[in-house]
């Protein structure tokens, strides 16, 4: 016979306001196998807690059953505490008769009846409890950084330093991201690759930092603490080993006019390329789509040229393993192209505008580089048909961002700053010329931020206008840009030498199969989703893996940044134990009965089942059977669902457990098909039941 | 392929050549074009700005002698189509509306009768790959603008094509054979509703568009709508007089240019109605 | 603070009141202890109110719910299933809704055969950040329960059976 304790908790008055608490351990207390019900003011409280402490001990209980609020909220706290008294933590359950039934209901009837069955239904799980362990699974302290942008080189650094490998994976030549793109920041105006050049060395040159450059992440295998990840290295077509980043081959590469990914088509390169001359490693990479070589057989003059022969026309892809404990995604952004053939097919462009036709329509990224001292222009801010100086520039906010007829509804968060940082920049450099902006709303919140605006539009002259732009056409020599000043009313037309599209940001096209690989879930938009929009913004749901910068959510450079060291700071914390504990929710076999379908087998999504032979002494195969991996189980039950000879359960929920739940709902006291003439005398109900 | 036909005044009247256009070029398809008994005027622009519920119970009024005919009305004149797709788009959403419409028109709302536009017919049902094939006289080295005017593709809910650039009429066009032209002022108002008021303005909305088209080097520009062709035809004599610009740029109904690629004669679709006319430029490309 | 003795000889859930004078709606809701358990807590921090009659079963996930509990929760008086969990694509584990969601449909099939009333089963969808949408679907379910009354017909069914 179970020897259960019931603890009806009044959390203050916020559950015995509707639920009368001492009729709930009354009621509690005359259940079959109850040794003690006791219901008291805040059974969390350190009184509370020894009360239950000391019933454990005096009635020798082998199961507890707190009612009090969501096991979410507390059940940590008991099963703390039951420990302490001796007990088995697995054997202390809670049923939630606050968040599921005090705060929910009117204080009527119903509501205490409703929290005497919720205690019943956990009684009757708890005298099927089984005294468990918590799995031990050993931590690999190596961390994987997907990403080389700002984010991943923050997190990279931060884990280094911490004193732990780190695996970086960038897919393009060089780690740096879009800030290496860009001219200065906001609202400092510093110098952008000033400050993240030092950093990208850092990245290069760490001890603790293997560096995998041109690479990308093929599959993730394992869980929390054991991830197997295939890296697969593209074929750079250059030994990086061997090759001194001379630049000779960049000279003599014949094809020359492919258009710069890093200056956005500002500017060409050439077929064997160091992406940019701050690029880390500084060595080339072969672009195989475009390489005269690759594509009609014949050339080579970079291999000819090379003194170090190092170019490698036979290199193929490689695959390498790596094995580590915690990932930090770091893929960040791209901006919604607004040409109507642009990455992101979900969504319509806009035609209307004219990028990708017009070479003066160009996006906030273009106008980085021609702001940048290192960009096509080299800083001089020149328009892109003619090289002429723009005396008009006009900037439209608001480009696929807070547009829901175009598909996008978040608001781009850094665009209203890095215009009005445009503004200035270009007012800088052009002391005579005129930058309007259309703008929706102006979003700066931040240290400075505000401040910032407020210095473009006083102190610079830019002229913002709250309206939208209806059109954007050619005319000789100018752009018109027609849009509507909604202050005034009016009708705006100007006549502009360039215009700038504060496009949306957007996650990288086609990261979905990323995150899926990984297991993570991710919103509507494809941004990766936390775990806790609060509480959790930088863990995912899948334990061990953790968010940094712009996948999550459009982000400036502090709070990416910011992020990158919170996701380093909880890789650090899972590394900091030898062991870790998980929940002993797996699932087991019976050898006896499993029929070796092996459906569980393949229904499993964590692959932990397998196929085991057993032998006897001689070694004679006698049958195989299911055979679940502990370690891999994250104990969601599927198989123990599809079973078809009942041969897999899951330890805390067991099929009997549950079936004793569901049978605790019987409604007893009250008739189930009440009618007039069974007033009288057995029910055939009740015989039935 | 049977339409029910709802012509409307204009293409009875000043824009016969639009009507009479349309049908040689659905004959020649095989698309029939059965015209409603007993329409009347769908109310134009004016019906909706004095009385709204009255502007939709003439819609209403309208789909329903589609009965018997087809369930897809064919409309060519953009002011009827918008008016009559706004009426429909708005009974079918919100029933409020179409009870009051209903009561007003006495009629019942049939959700399963559409309004469309011809461009939208000659797209989606009838493909470009059959109207390919139907083409005999390619309109090779016809540089056409394509005029679509404020109605045709406003507001975003009534469009059949995307609301901010559109592409139909290109895309039919050159199915057909023709160059079209990339310009800017393709979706501007051409300032028809403010003819009499306001002439003046109206003659320099169209220079604007005529001088838009000019430029991006066209040879002839395609209307789907009764008042924009009237507009871009009949004011370019004003506008040399008064602004001394000398366009003599044929602007004619794209069934006109259709009907001619598919072997209609240039009496056939009355070509030769055009203030300016379009007769010395077709001679020339050898499509007359 | 109230104690009562242990009674071994009682049965089951005595103490709860006698007889109510009228029927009320029995709901059985089996839910994933990651989205629709955490929704139903929303609901609760929120202080949402809904109808009382729900009885909650957590399940770490919808690919643990075997139809055989439905089946078991009818038979005991049962006059309504409700199954929910995370929406597709959020498991927690990745595939076990889209698991449930397969097993519901061929069960679901199989029991319109059998001439089961399927109003009385539902399905749904609901996140942890759907307080709202849990208190909806309560107060629907329990709306259409209440109408249809008790479930007779599936007492008839097994009388027969």
């Amino acid at each position: 016979m179970s020897k259960i304790g019931v603890f009806v908790c009044h959390c203050g008055e916020n559950i015995s306001r509707t639920v009368d608490c001492a009729r709930v351990a009354k009621a509690s207390g005359q259940i079959r196998g109850v040794a003690v019900a006791k219901d008291y003011k805040y059974m969390c409280s350190d009184p509370g807690q020894a009360l239950i402490k000391n019933a454990i001990k005096e009635h020798k209980l082998d199961g507890v059953v707190v009612s009090a609020c969501s096991p979410h909220m507390h059940e940590k706290t008991f099963r703390k505490a039951v420990t302490e008294a001796g007990l088995n933590q697995f054997l202390c359950e809670m049923a939630n008769i606050r968040e599921h039934c005090s705060w929910v209901h009117e204080k009527e009837e119903p509501t205490t009846r409703k929290a005497i069955e919720l205690v019943r239904l956990m009684v009757e799980k708890v005298k099927r409890n089984m005294a468990l362990e918590p799995i031990r699974v050993d931590v690999t302290k190596r961390a994987l950084v997907i990403g080389g942008g700002v984010a991943g080189i923050q997190a990279a650094l931060d884990i280094a330093d911490g004193g732990h490998e780190v695996i970086l994976v960038e897919k393009d030549p060089s780690v740096g991201g879009h800030m290496a793109q860009l001219s200065e920041t906001f609202p400092t105006l510093d110098c952008s690759q000033c400050i993240l050049t030092p950093k990208m060395v850092d990245v290069g040159s760490h001890p603790n930092i293997k560096l995998y450059t041109y690479s990308e992440v093929e599959k993730i295998e394992g869980f929390v603490g054991n991830f197997k990840v295939t890296i697969k290295k593209k074929a750079r077509s250059v030994d990086i080993d061997k090759c001194t980043g001379c630049g000779e081959c960049q000279l003599k590469c014949p094809s020359k006019k492919i258009p710069s990914e890093f200056d956005r088509g500002l500017k060409n390169r050439t077929a064997i390329y160091i992406p940019f001359p701050q690029a880390v490693p500084a060595r080339p990479v072969i672009d195989r789509e475009h390489c005269i070589y690759f594509t009609k057989g014949k050339c080579k003059a970079c291999q000819k040229v090379c003194p170090t022969e190092a170019v490698d026309f036979e290199q193929t892809d490689e695959y390498v393993e790596e094995e580590v404990g915690g990932i930090v995604v770091a893929t960040g952004f791209d901006l919604y192209t607004t040409d109507k053939q642009g990455p992101y097919p979900d969504y319509k462009g806009y035609g209307e505008y004219g990028y990708g036709e017009d070479p003066d329509i160009i996006d906030g990224l273009q106008f980085e580089r021609l702001a940048s001292a290192s960009g096509p222009t080299g800083g001089a801010i020149q328009r892109p048909s003619d090289g002429k100086e723009p005396k008009s520039v006009v900037f439209l906010q608001c480009i696929g961002s807070r547009h829901p007829s175009k598909g996008i509804e978040f608001c781009s968060k850094i665009c209203c700053m890095y215009t009005a940082k445009h503004t200035m920049l270009y007012k800088h450099k052009v002391h005579h010329g005129t930058a309007y902006v259309f703008y929706m709303d102006i979003r700066a919140p931040g240290k400075g931020y505000d401040e910032f605006v407020r210095r473009a539009i006083e102190e610079d002259g830019a002229v913002y206008l709250r309206g939208r732009v209806s059109r954007i056409y050619r005319s000789g020599d100018h752009l018109i840009v027609k849009g509507a000043d909604t202050l005034s009313g009016a009708a705006v037309e100007i006549e502009a030498d360039m215009v700038v599209l504060a496009t949306a940001v957007m996650p990288q096209p086609g990261i979905e199969g990323l995150f899926q690989k990984l297991g993570i879930s991710y919103d509507q938009y494809k941004f990766a989703s936390e775990a806790h929009p609060k509480l959790r913004p930088v863990e995912c749901a899948t334990a061990g893996i953790f968010l940094a910068g712009a996948c999550q959510g459009p982000k400036d450079i502090p709070e990416s940044v910011a992020q990158a060291s919170a996701a380093a700071s909880k890789a650090l914390i899972l590394f900091s134990r030898d062991q870790m504990l998980r929940e002993p929710v797996v699932a087991k076999v019976n050898e006896n009965t499993c029929i070796a379908c092996w459906y569980c087998v393949e229904i499993c999504p964590f692959t932990a089942i397998s196929k085991k032979d057993i032998r006897d002494r001689q070694g004679n195969l006698i049958k195989r059977v299911a055979e679940v991996n502990p370690s891999l189980c994250t104990g969601c039950g599927t198989c123990a669902a599809t079973c078809f000879s009942n041969s897999i359960d899951l330890d805390g929920f067991t099929d009997e457990q549950i079936y004793s739940e569901i049978n605790s709902l019987m409604a007893v006291g009250q008739d189930l098909f009440p009618e007039p003439e069974k007033a009288e005398g057995d029910s055939p109900d009740e015989k039935a039941a | 392929m049977t339409y029910a036909y709802y012509p409307g005044c204009s293409l009875k009247g000043t824009a016969i050549d639009y009507h009479t256009s349309a049908l040689a070029l659905a004959e020649r398809l095989g698309i029939e074009l059965k015209e409603m008994e007993d329409w009347v005027c769908c109310g134009a622009s004016p019906i909706h700005q004095r009385n709204p519920a009255l502007a939709s119970g003439v819609a209403n009024l309208l789909l329903s002698l589609s009965e018997g005919i087809s369930k897809d009305v064919a409309v060519l004149c953009a002011a009827c189509y918008h008016n009559m797709k706004k009426a429909e788009v708005e009974m079918r959403e919100d029933g409020k509306k179409r009870n009051e419409v209903e009561e007003l028109s006495g009629i019942p709302f049939n959700p399963e009768v559409r309004t469309r536009h011809f461009l939208d017919i000659l797209d989606k049902d009838y493909g470009l790959n059959a109207l390919k094939e139907k083409v005999v006289k390619p309109l090779s080295e016809l540089r056409v603008a394509c005029y679509y005017g404020c109605l045709l593709s406003r507001p975003p809910e009534i469009a059949f094509d995307d609301p901010e650039q559109p592409m139909i009429m290109e895309r039919i066009l050159e199915a057909a054979g023709a160059e079209t032209v990339s310009w800017s002022h393709r979706l501007e108002c051409c300032g028809a509703s403010h003819a009499v008021p306001l002439t003046d303005a109206v003659l320099r909305l169209v220079n604007d568009v005529l001088a838009s088209a000019r430029d991006a080097g066209a040879d002839i520009i395609a209307c789907a709508c009764p008042l924009c062709q009237a507009n871009l035809d009949m004011r370019q004599e004003g506008i040399r007089a008064k602004l001394g610009v000398a366009h003599n740029l044929p602007a004619v109904y794209f069934t006109q240019l259709l009907g001619i690629a598919c072997g209609a004669t240039g009496k056939q679709v009355m070509i030769e109605k055009g203030m300016v006319s379009a007769v010395p430029l077709l001679r020339a490309k050898n499509l007359l | 603070m109230s104690e009562s003795p242990q009674s071994e000889t009682q049965k089951d859930g005595a103490g709860l009141p006698e007889a109510a004078t009228s029927w009320e709606p029995r709901i059985v809701a089996f839910i994933c202890n990651w989205c629709t358990y955490t929704g139903a807590d929303l609901a609760g921090t929120s202080r949402m109110k809904y109808p009382p009659y729900v009885r909650v079963i957590k399940i770490p996930c919808t690919g643990r719910f075997d139809p055989l509990f439905m089946i078991k929760a009818f038979e005991r008086g049962a006059d309504g299933v409700l199954v929910s969990g995370c929406h597709p694509g959020d498991c927690h584990y990745t595939a076990g809704n889209y698991n449930a969601r397969r097993k519901y449909t061929v069960f679901k099939a199989l029991l319109e055969t059998l001439g089961m009333d399927m109003d009385r089963v539902w399905f749904s969808w609901i996140s942890a950040s759907e307080g709202g949408k849990w208190v909806d679907t309560i107060r629907k379910f329990t709306e259409v329960i209440q109408e249809k009354g008790p479930f007779r017909e599936y007492r008839e069914m097994i009388d027969v059976g």
